[in-house]
Protein backbone atom coordinates (compact mmCIF):
# COMPACT_ATOMS: atom_id res chain seq x y z
CA UNK A 1 0.00 0.00 0.00
CA UNK A 2 3.07 2.33 0.86
CA UNK A 3 4.63 1.65 -1.44
CA UNK A 4 1.97 2.28 -4.21
CA UNK A 5 1.39 5.74 -2.78
CA UNK A 6 5.31 6.44 -2.99
CA UNK A 7 4.87 5.37 -6.64
CA UNK A 8 2.03 7.47 -7.30
CA UNK A 9 3.57 10.81 -5.77
CA UNK A 10 6.74 10.07 -7.07
CA UNK A 11 4.99 9.55 -10.92
CA UNK A 12 3.22 12.96 -10.53
CA UNK A 13 6.38 14.76 -9.46
CA UNK A 14 8.37 13.39 -12.16
CA UNK A 15 5.48 13.73 -14.88
CA UNK A 16 5.22 17.26 -13.99
CA UNK A 17 8.60 17.79 -14.34
CA UNK A 18 8.64 16.40 -17.50
CA UNK A 19 5.51 18.54 -18.20
CA UNK A 20 8.04 21.90 -17.37
CA UNK A 21 11.23 20.51 -19.69
CA UNK A 22 8.97 20.26 -22.51
CA UNK A 23 7.40 23.36 -21.96
CA UNK A 24 10.78 25.20 -21.64
CA UNK A 25 12.15 23.97 -24.58
CA UNK A 26 9.05 24.59 -26.80
CA UNK A 27 9.43 28.52 -25.39
CA UNK A 28 13.08 28.24 -26.21
CA UNK A 29 11.74 27.81 -29.34
CA UNK A 30 9.01 30.14 -29.54
CA UNK A 31 9.60 32.84 -27.55
CA UNK A 32 10.14 36.25 -29.71
CA UNK A 33 13.63 37.84 -28.09
CA UNK A 34 16.34 36.96 -25.67
CA UNK A 35 14.99 37.31 -22.26
CA UNK A 36 12.14 35.54 -22.22
CA UNK A 37 13.69 32.55 -24.06
CA UNK A 38 15.70 32.68 -21.00
CA UNK A 39 12.93 32.41 -18.53
CA UNK A 40 11.54 29.64 -20.65
CA UNK A 41 15.69 27.78 -20.93
CA UNK A 42 16.00 28.54 -16.75
CA UNK A 43 12.50 26.96 -16.12
CA UNK A 44 13.75 23.47 -17.01
CA UNK A 45 17.09 23.84 -15.12
CA UNK A 46 14.93 24.98 -11.88
CA UNK A 47 11.43 23.82 -11.90
CA UNK A 48 11.75 20.80 -14.08
CA UNK A 49 15.22 19.56 -13.21
CA UNK A 50 13.90 20.26 -9.53
CA UNK A 51 10.57 18.09 -9.64
CA UNK A 52 12.52 15.40 -11.73
CA UNK A 53 14.76 14.71 -8.86
CA UNK A 54 11.87 15.25 -5.83
CA UNK A 55 10.15 12.17 -7.82
CA UNK A 56 13.55 10.45 -8.17
CA UNK A 57 13.95 10.63 -4.23
CA UNK A 58 10.54 9.25 -3.63
CA UNK A 59 11.93 6.33 -5.60
CA UNK A 60 14.99 5.84 -3.90
CA UNK A 61 13.78 6.17 -0.51
CA UNK A 62 15.69 6.02 2.52
CA UNK A 63 19.11 4.92 0.42
CA UNK A 64 22.34 6.55 0.19
CA UNK A 65 21.00 8.13 -3.27
CA UNK A 66 18.48 10.18 -1.27
CA UNK A 67 21.48 12.55 0.01
CA UNK A 68 22.93 12.46 -2.96
CA UNK A 69 20.16 13.58 -4.84
CA UNK A 70 19.15 16.26 -2.36
CA UNK A 71 22.95 17.46 -2.57
CA UNK A 72 21.94 17.65 -6.71
CA UNK A 73 18.83 19.83 -5.96
CA UNK A 74 20.78 22.38 -3.66
CA UNK A 75 23.38 22.68 -6.33
CA UNK A 76 21.22 22.48 -9.46
CA UNK A 77 19.05 25.53 -7.78
CA UNK A 78 21.93 27.31 -6.89
CA UNK A 79 24.22 27.43 -10.07
CA UNK A 80 20.84 27.00 -12.73
CA UNK A 81 19.21 30.13 -11.55
CA UNK A 82 23.26 31.52 -11.22
CA UNK A 83 23.64 30.96 -14.81
CA UNK A 84 20.42 32.76 -16.00
CA UNK A 85 20.81 35.72 -13.96
CA UNK A 86 24.76 36.11 -14.91
CA UNK A 87 23.21 35.03 -19.33
CA UNK A 88 20.78 38.14 -18.67
CA UNK A 89 22.99 40.32 -16.68
CA UNK A 90 25.56 40.00 -19.67
CA UNK A 91 22.84 40.81 -22.57
CA UNK A 92 21.84 43.87 -20.63
CA UNK A 93 25.40 44.67 -20.29
CA UNK A 94 26.39 44.36 -23.87
CA UNK A 95 23.30 46.35 -25.16
CA UNK A 96 20.73 44.03 -25.70
CA UNK A 97 16.99 45.41 -24.63
CA UNK A 98 14.08 43.38 -23.66
CA UNK A 99 11.35 44.29 -26.86
CA UNK A 100 9.36 46.54 -24.65
CA UNK A 101 12.36 49.39 -24.26
CA UNK A 102 14.19 51.00 -26.18
CA UNK A 103 18.00 51.45 -26.01
CA UNK A 104 18.04 53.78 -22.64
CA UNK A 105 15.97 51.23 -21.00
CA UNK A 106 12.64 53.94 -21.15
CA UNK A 107 9.35 52.26 -22.41
CA UNK A 108 8.65 53.43 -25.93
CA UNK A 109 5.55 55.55 -26.85
CA UNK A 110 2.04 53.41 -27.32
CA UNK A 111 2.01 54.45 -30.94
CA UNK A 112 5.41 52.82 -31.88
CA UNK A 113 4.77 49.81 -33.31
CA UNK A 114 6.97 47.16 -31.76
CA UNK A 115 9.08 45.04 -33.88
CA UNK A 116 8.54 41.57 -33.36
CA UNK A 117 11.26 38.87 -35.02
CA UNK A 118 10.18 35.42 -34.09
CA UNK B 1 14.40 0.62 -25.19
CA UNK B 2 18.13 1.83 -24.39
CA UNK B 3 18.45 1.03 -28.02
CA UNK B 4 16.48 3.56 -29.32
CA UNK B 5 18.11 6.09 -26.36
CA UNK B 6 21.46 5.08 -28.21
CA UNK B 7 19.76 5.67 -31.62
CA UNK B 8 18.76 9.37 -30.73
CA UNK B 9 21.79 10.49 -29.21
CA UNK B 10 23.72 9.38 -31.89
CA UNK B 11 21.73 11.42 -34.46
CA UNK B 12 22.30 13.85 -32.55
CA UNK B 13 25.81 13.66 -32.01
CA UNK B 14 25.39 13.90 -36.35
CA UNK B 15 23.36 16.51 -36.62
CA UNK B 16 26.04 18.77 -33.89
CA UNK B 17 28.99 17.72 -35.92
CA UNK B 18 27.28 18.85 -38.78
CA UNK B 19 26.33 22.16 -37.30
CA UNK B 20 29.87 22.96 -36.07
CA UNK B 21 31.04 22.40 -39.42
CA UNK B 22 28.60 24.65 -41.21
CA UNK B 23 29.32 27.37 -38.77
CA UNK B 24 31.26 30.30 -38.71
CA UNK B 25 30.90 32.10 -35.59
CA UNK B 26 33.74 30.12 -33.19
CA UNK B 27 31.61 31.19 -30.16
CA UNK B 28 28.75 28.81 -31.20
CA UNK B 29 31.11 26.22 -32.29
CA UNK B 30 32.97 26.29 -29.05
CA UNK B 31 29.41 25.92 -27.30
CA UNK B 32 28.70 23.04 -29.78
CA UNK B 33 31.86 21.05 -29.01
CA UNK B 34 30.51 21.91 -25.36
CA UNK B 35 27.37 19.90 -26.18
CA UNK B 36 28.87 17.24 -28.56
CA UNK B 37 31.29 16.09 -25.52
CA UNK B 38 27.68 16.08 -23.28
CA UNK B 39 25.97 14.10 -26.06
CA UNK B 40 28.84 11.34 -25.66
CA UNK B 41 28.84 11.47 -22.37
CA UNK B 42 25.28 10.75 -21.98
CA UNK B 43 26.29 7.89 -24.81
CA UNK B 44 28.84 6.50 -22.62
CA UNK B 45 26.20 6.32 -19.63
CA UNK B 46 23.65 4.43 -21.26
CA UNK B 47 26.51 1.73 -22.17
CA UNK B 48 27.15 1.65 -18.78
CA UNK B 49 30.71 3.13 -19.23
CA UNK B 50 30.20 5.64 -16.09
CA UNK B 51 33.96 6.40 -15.49
CA UNK B 52 34.40 7.06 -19.35
CA UNK B 53 31.07 9.82 -19.14
CA UNK B 54 32.35 11.03 -16.18
CA UNK B 55 35.79 12.14 -17.85
CA UNK B 56 34.41 13.27 -20.88
CA UNK B 57 31.67 15.42 -19.16
CA UNK B 58 34.55 17.25 -16.95
CA UNK B 59 37.33 16.92 -19.66
CA UNK B 60 35.18 17.25 -22.60
CA UNK B 61 32.17 19.23 -21.99
CA UNK B 62 34.16 20.95 -18.66
CA UNK B 63 37.35 22.19 -19.11
CA UNK B 64 37.89 22.06 -22.82
CA UNK B 65 35.30 24.36 -23.40
CA UNK B 66 36.72 26.83 -20.91
CA UNK B 67 39.84 26.71 -22.32
CA UNK B 68 38.76 27.39 -25.64
CA UNK B 69 36.89 30.04 -24.61
CA UNK B 70 40.03 31.27 -23.35
CA UNK B 71 41.60 31.12 -26.77
CA UNK B 72 39.04 32.27 -28.07
CA UNK B 73 39.67 35.74 -26.59
CA UNK B 74 42.92 36.05 -27.95
CA UNK B 75 42.11 34.66 -31.99
CA UNK B 76 38.78 36.71 -31.95
CA UNK B 77 35.29 35.25 -32.35
CA UNK B 78 34.76 34.77 -36.17
CA UNK B 79 35.97 32.27 -38.64
CA UNK B 80 38.09 33.69 -41.27
CA UNK B 81 36.11 33.25 -45.00
CA UNK B 82 38.15 30.67 -47.10
CA UNK B 83 37.86 32.47 -50.86
CA UNK B 84 38.22 29.06 -52.68
CA UNK B 85 36.88 25.62 -52.18
CA UNK B 86 38.96 22.89 -50.88
CA UNK B 87 37.49 19.69 -53.15
CA UNK B 88 40.44 17.89 -52.50
CA UNK B 89 40.32 18.33 -48.73
CA UNK B 90 36.56 16.86 -49.15
CA UNK B 91 37.69 14.23 -51.59
CA UNK B 92 40.46 13.04 -49.17
CA UNK B 93 38.07 12.85 -45.70
CA UNK B 94 35.23 11.25 -48.17
CA UNK B 95 37.71 8.56 -49.21
CA UNK B 96 39.01 8.17 -45.83
CA UNK B 97 35.34 7.85 -44.08
CA UNK B 98 34.15 5.45 -46.53
CA UNK B 99 37.48 3.11 -46.26
CA UNK B 100 36.70 3.69 -41.88
CA UNK B 101 32.82 2.37 -42.84
CA UNK B 102 34.10 -0.29 -45.08
CA UNK B 103 36.91 -1.35 -42.02
CA UNK B 104 33.54 -1.59 -39.30
CA UNK B 105 32.03 -3.81 -41.85
CA UNK B 106 34.66 -6.42 -40.32
CA UNK B 107 34.06 -5.82 -36.77
CA UNK B 108 31.82 -7.98 -34.37
CA UNK B 109 28.36 -6.88 -33.98
CA UNK B 110 27.29 -4.52 -31.12
CA UNK B 111 27.57 -6.10 -27.78
CA UNK B 112 28.59 -9.78 -29.29
CA UNK B 113 30.18 -11.59 -26.56
CA UNK B 114 32.01 -13.12 -28.81
CA UNK B 115 34.57 -9.81 -29.95
CA UNK B 116 37.71 -10.24 -29.07
CA UNK B 117 38.12 -7.75 -26.10
CA UNK B 118 35.87 -9.64 -24.61
CA UNK B 119 38.09 -12.72 -24.97
CA UNK B 120 41.67 -11.74 -24.73
CA UNK B 121 41.90 -10.38 -21.19
CA UNK B 122 39.13 -8.63 -20.13
CA UNK B 123 37.63 -11.86 -18.48
CA UNK B 124 40.72 -11.72 -16.07
CA UNK B 125 40.45 -8.06 -15.08
CA UNK B 126 36.49 -8.80 -14.26
CA UNK B 127 37.15 -11.67 -12.07
CA UNK B 128 40.10 -11.48 -10.60
CA UNK B 129 40.47 -7.61 -10.55
CA UNK B 130 39.09 -8.45 -6.39
CA UNK B 131 41.61 -11.13 -5.42
CA UNK B 132 44.91 -9.85 -7.32
CA UNK B 133 43.91 -5.46 -6.31
CA UNK B 134 40.81 -5.33 -4.40
CA UNK B 135 39.51 -1.99 -5.30
CA UNK B 136 35.82 -2.41 -6.11
CA UNK B 137 35.46 -0.10 -9.04
CA UNK B 138 37.85 -2.38 -11.87
CA UNK B 139 37.90 0.30 -14.16
CA UNK B 140 40.14 1.96 -11.46
CA UNK B 141 42.31 -1.12 -10.97
CA UNK B 142 42.69 -1.60 -14.63
CA UNK B 143 43.66 2.19 -15.31
CA UNK B 144 45.91 2.48 -12.53
CA UNK B 145 47.66 -0.95 -11.69
CA UNK B 146 47.06 -3.70 -14.99
CA UNK B 147 47.51 -0.75 -17.39
CA UNK B 148 49.53 1.17 -14.90
CA UNK B 149 52.09 2.23 -18.36
CA UNK B 150 49.14 3.58 -20.43
CA UNK B 151 48.30 5.60 -17.77
CA UNK B 152 51.94 6.95 -17.33
CA UNK B 153 52.00 7.62 -20.83
CA UNK B 154 48.55 9.61 -20.84
CA UNK B 155 50.02 11.99 -17.51
CA UNK B 156 53.10 12.56 -19.56
CA UNK B 157 51.18 13.67 -22.52
CA UNK B 158 49.18 16.55 -20.26
CA UNK B 159 52.74 17.51 -18.47
CA UNK B 160 53.67 18.05 -22.23
CA UNK B 161 51.31 19.95 -23.20
CA UNK B 162 51.55 22.45 -20.16
CA UNK B 163 55.14 22.79 -20.52
CA UNK B 164 54.52 23.71 -24.55
CA UNK B 165 51.99 26.12 -23.46
CA UNK B 166 54.64 27.42 -20.57
CA UNK B 167 57.85 27.69 -23.05
CA UNK B 168 55.57 29.40 -25.58
CA UNK B 169 53.54 31.77 -23.74
CA UNK B 170 55.97 33.85 -20.99
CA UNK B 171 54.42 36.82 -19.02
CA UNK B 172 56.51 39.93 -18.63
CA UNK B 173 56.84 41.44 -15.49
CA UNK B 174 55.42 44.58 -16.94
CA UNK B 175 52.51 42.84 -17.67
CA UNK B 176 52.15 41.78 -14.02
CA UNK B 177 52.97 45.05 -12.53
CA UNK B 178 50.31 46.80 -14.05
CA UNK B 179 47.52 43.73 -13.68
CA UNK B 180 48.19 43.84 -10.10
CA UNK B 181 45.33 43.86 -7.86
CA UNK B 182 43.21 44.76 -10.41
CA UNK B 183 39.43 42.86 -10.92
CA UNK B 184 37.82 42.61 -14.23
CA UNK B 185 35.75 45.49 -14.68
CA UNK B 186 32.61 43.50 -16.09
CA UNK B 187 33.06 41.26 -12.96
CA UNK B 188 33.21 43.95 -10.47
CA UNK B 189 29.38 44.40 -10.78
CA UNK B 190 28.33 40.88 -10.94
CA UNK B 191 27.71 40.64 -7.09
CA UNK B 192 25.42 37.74 -7.08
CA UNK B 193 28.13 35.82 -8.97
CA UNK B 194 30.45 36.41 -6.80
CA UNK B 195 28.47 35.66 -3.53
CA UNK B 196 27.70 32.22 -4.71
CA UNK B 197 30.80 31.42 -6.44
CA UNK B 198 32.00 32.06 -2.66
CA UNK B 199 29.60 29.86 -1.49
CA UNK B 200 30.48 27.33 -4.10
CA UNK B 201 34.11 27.21 -4.29
CA UNK B 202 34.71 25.54 -1.28
CA UNK B 203 32.29 22.94 -2.16
CA UNK B 204 33.31 22.14 -6.02
CA UNK B 205 36.88 21.57 -4.46
CA UNK B 206 36.00 19.04 -1.53
CA UNK B 207 33.96 17.46 -4.32
CA UNK B 208 37.15 17.41 -6.48
CA UNK B 209 39.02 15.78 -3.56
CA UNK B 210 36.02 13.22 -3.15
CA UNK B 211 36.32 12.20 -6.66
CA UNK B 212 39.70 11.95 -6.25
CA UNK B 213 39.96 9.45 -3.21
CA UNK B 214 36.59 7.79 -3.75
CA UNK B 215 37.91 6.43 -7.11
CA UNK B 216 38.81 3.12 -5.85
CA UNK B 217 34.68 2.57 -5.09
CA UNK B 218 33.34 4.74 -7.48
CA UNK B 219 33.45 6.38 -10.61
CA UNK B 220 36.36 8.79 -10.45
CA UNK B 221 39.87 9.02 -10.21
CA UNK B 222 42.93 11.13 -10.67
CA UNK B 223 41.87 13.25 -14.30
CA UNK B 224 38.23 13.57 -13.16
CA UNK B 225 39.51 15.06 -10.24
CA UNK B 226 42.04 17.39 -11.28
CA UNK B 227 39.91 18.70 -14.06
CA UNK B 228 36.78 19.62 -11.62
CA UNK B 229 39.85 21.29 -8.89
CA UNK B 230 41.20 22.96 -12.12
CA UNK B 231 37.76 24.39 -13.06
CA UNK B 232 36.91 25.45 -9.52
CA UNK B 233 39.78 27.64 -9.37
CA UNK B 234 39.31 28.92 -13.17
CA UNK B 235 35.72 30.00 -11.96
CA UNK B 236 37.62 32.02 -9.13
CA UNK B 237 40.00 33.55 -11.63
CA UNK B 238 37.18 35.01 -14.15
CA UNK B 239 35.46 36.44 -11.21
CA UNK B 240 38.37 37.90 -8.77
CA UNK B 241 41.04 38.91 -11.40
CA UNK B 242 44.19 36.76 -12.63
CA UNK B 243 46.80 38.38 -10.40
CA UNK B 244 44.63 38.17 -7.17
CA UNK B 245 44.24 34.08 -8.12
CA UNK B 246 48.04 33.88 -9.20
CA UNK B 247 48.80 35.49 -5.76
CA UNK B 248 46.69 32.08 -4.17
CA UNK B 249 48.05 29.44 -6.60
CA UNK B 250 51.95 31.24 -7.61
CA UNK B 251 52.53 30.13 -11.11
CA UNK B 252 55.94 28.63 -10.13
CA UNK B 253 54.58 26.37 -7.52
CA UNK B 254 51.98 25.57 -9.87
CA UNK B 255 54.71 24.43 -12.61
CA UNK B 256 56.58 22.77 -9.93
CA UNK B 257 53.70 20.69 -8.75
CA UNK B 258 52.71 19.71 -12.65
CA UNK B 259 56.33 18.14 -12.26
CA UNK B 260 55.92 16.67 -9.00
CA UNK B 261 52.44 14.74 -10.33
CA UNK B 262 54.54 13.05 -12.77
CA UNK B 263 57.46 12.41 -10.62
CA UNK B 264 55.32 11.02 -8.07
CA UNK B 265 53.80 8.07 -10.78
CA UNK B 266 57.03 7.40 -12.17
CA UNK B 267 58.84 7.12 -8.17
CA UNK B 268 56.52 4.93 -7.44
CA UNK B 269 57.22 2.72 -10.55
CA UNK B 270 60.75 2.89 -9.43
CA UNK B 271 60.26 2.31 -5.52
CA UNK B 272 58.65 -0.68 -6.68
CA UNK B 273 61.72 -1.63 -9.13
CA UNK B 274 64.16 -0.73 -5.78
CA UNK B 275 62.00 -3.43 -3.52
CA UNK B 276 61.76 -6.11 -5.88
CA UNK B 277 59.39 -5.71 -8.11
CA UNK B 278 58.99 -4.83 -12.17
CA UNK B 279 58.10 -1.49 -12.46
CA UNK B 280 54.82 -0.59 -11.30
CA UNK B 281 53.93 -3.96 -9.83
CA UNK B 282 52.93 -2.53 -6.41
CA UNK B 283 52.11 -6.26 -4.76
CA UNK B 284 55.61 -5.33 -3.44
CA UNK B 285 54.90 -2.34 -1.97
CA UNK B 286 53.53 -3.91 1.51
CA UNK B 287 53.86 -6.87 2.86
CA UNK B 288 50.52 -8.20 1.79
CA UNK B 289 49.84 -7.80 -1.86
CA UNK B 290 46.61 -6.52 -1.96
CA UNK B 291 47.45 -3.63 0.52
CA UNK B 292 50.31 -2.84 -1.57
CA UNK B 293 48.36 -2.67 -4.90
CA UNK B 294 45.80 0.24 -2.45
CA UNK B 295 48.89 2.16 -1.48
CA UNK B 296 50.22 2.33 -5.31
CA UNK B 297 46.86 3.05 -6.76
CA UNK B 298 45.98 5.64 -4.20
CA UNK B 299 49.86 7.59 -4.97
CA UNK B 300 49.35 6.92 -8.56
CA UNK B 301 46.03 8.60 -8.99
CA UNK B 302 47.45 11.41 -6.41
CA UNK B 303 50.41 11.91 -8.87
CA UNK B 304 47.59 12.28 -11.74
CA UNK B 305 45.52 14.40 -10.15
CA UNK B 306 48.19 16.77 -9.32
CA UNK B 307 49.59 17.20 -12.62
CA UNK B 308 46.47 17.70 -14.07
CA UNK B 309 44.90 20.02 -12.00
CA UNK B 310 48.33 22.05 -12.13
CA UNK B 311 48.59 21.52 -15.83
CA UNK B 312 44.99 23.08 -16.87
CA UNK B 313 45.25 25.86 -14.45
CA UNK B 314 48.56 26.88 -15.90
CA UNK B 315 47.08 26.47 -19.40
CA UNK B 316 44.20 28.61 -18.45
CA UNK B 317 46.40 31.32 -16.56
CA UNK B 318 48.87 31.53 -19.37
CA UNK B 319 46.40 32.17 -22.40
CA UNK B 320 44.41 35.06 -19.49
CA UNK B 321 47.90 36.65 -19.68
CA UNK B 322 48.09 37.16 -22.73
CA UNK B 323 45.02 38.62 -23.40
CA UNK B 324 45.83 40.88 -20.41
CA UNK B 325 48.81 41.77 -22.34
CA UNK B 326 47.30 42.54 -25.58
CA UNK B 327 45.06 45.05 -23.53
CA UNK B 328 47.63 46.74 -22.27
CA UNK B 329 49.40 47.02 -25.06
CA UNK B 330 46.43 48.35 -26.95
CA UNK B 331 46.37 51.04 -23.68
CA UNK B 332 50.20 52.21 -24.31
Amino acid sequence: MMDILLDIISWIFLVSGSFFCLTGAVGLLRFPEFFSRIHAASLTDTLGASLILIGLMFQAGWQLALPKLILILIFSLLAGTTASHAMGKAALQSGLRPLDQDKDGKEPDEEEELTWKP
Amino acid sequence: METLIDFVLLSFLVFTALAVAKMHDLFAVVMLSGIYSLLSASLFFDLDAVDVAFTEASVGAGISTLLMLASLKLVGRYERRTRYRPMLALGVVLATGTLLIYGTLDMPHFGSAEAPVHQHVAPRYLHDSMDEVGVPNVVTSVLASYRGYDTLGETLVIFTAGIGVISLLRVSRRTKKEEKKRVPADMQQQIILRVVVKWLLPLILIFALYVQFHGDYGPGGGFQAGVIFAAGIILYTMLFGLSNASRAYKPELLELLSAFGVLLYAGVGLVCMVLGGNFLDYNVLRHDPVHGQHLGILLVELGVGITVASVMITIFFKFTWRTVKHKYIKSR
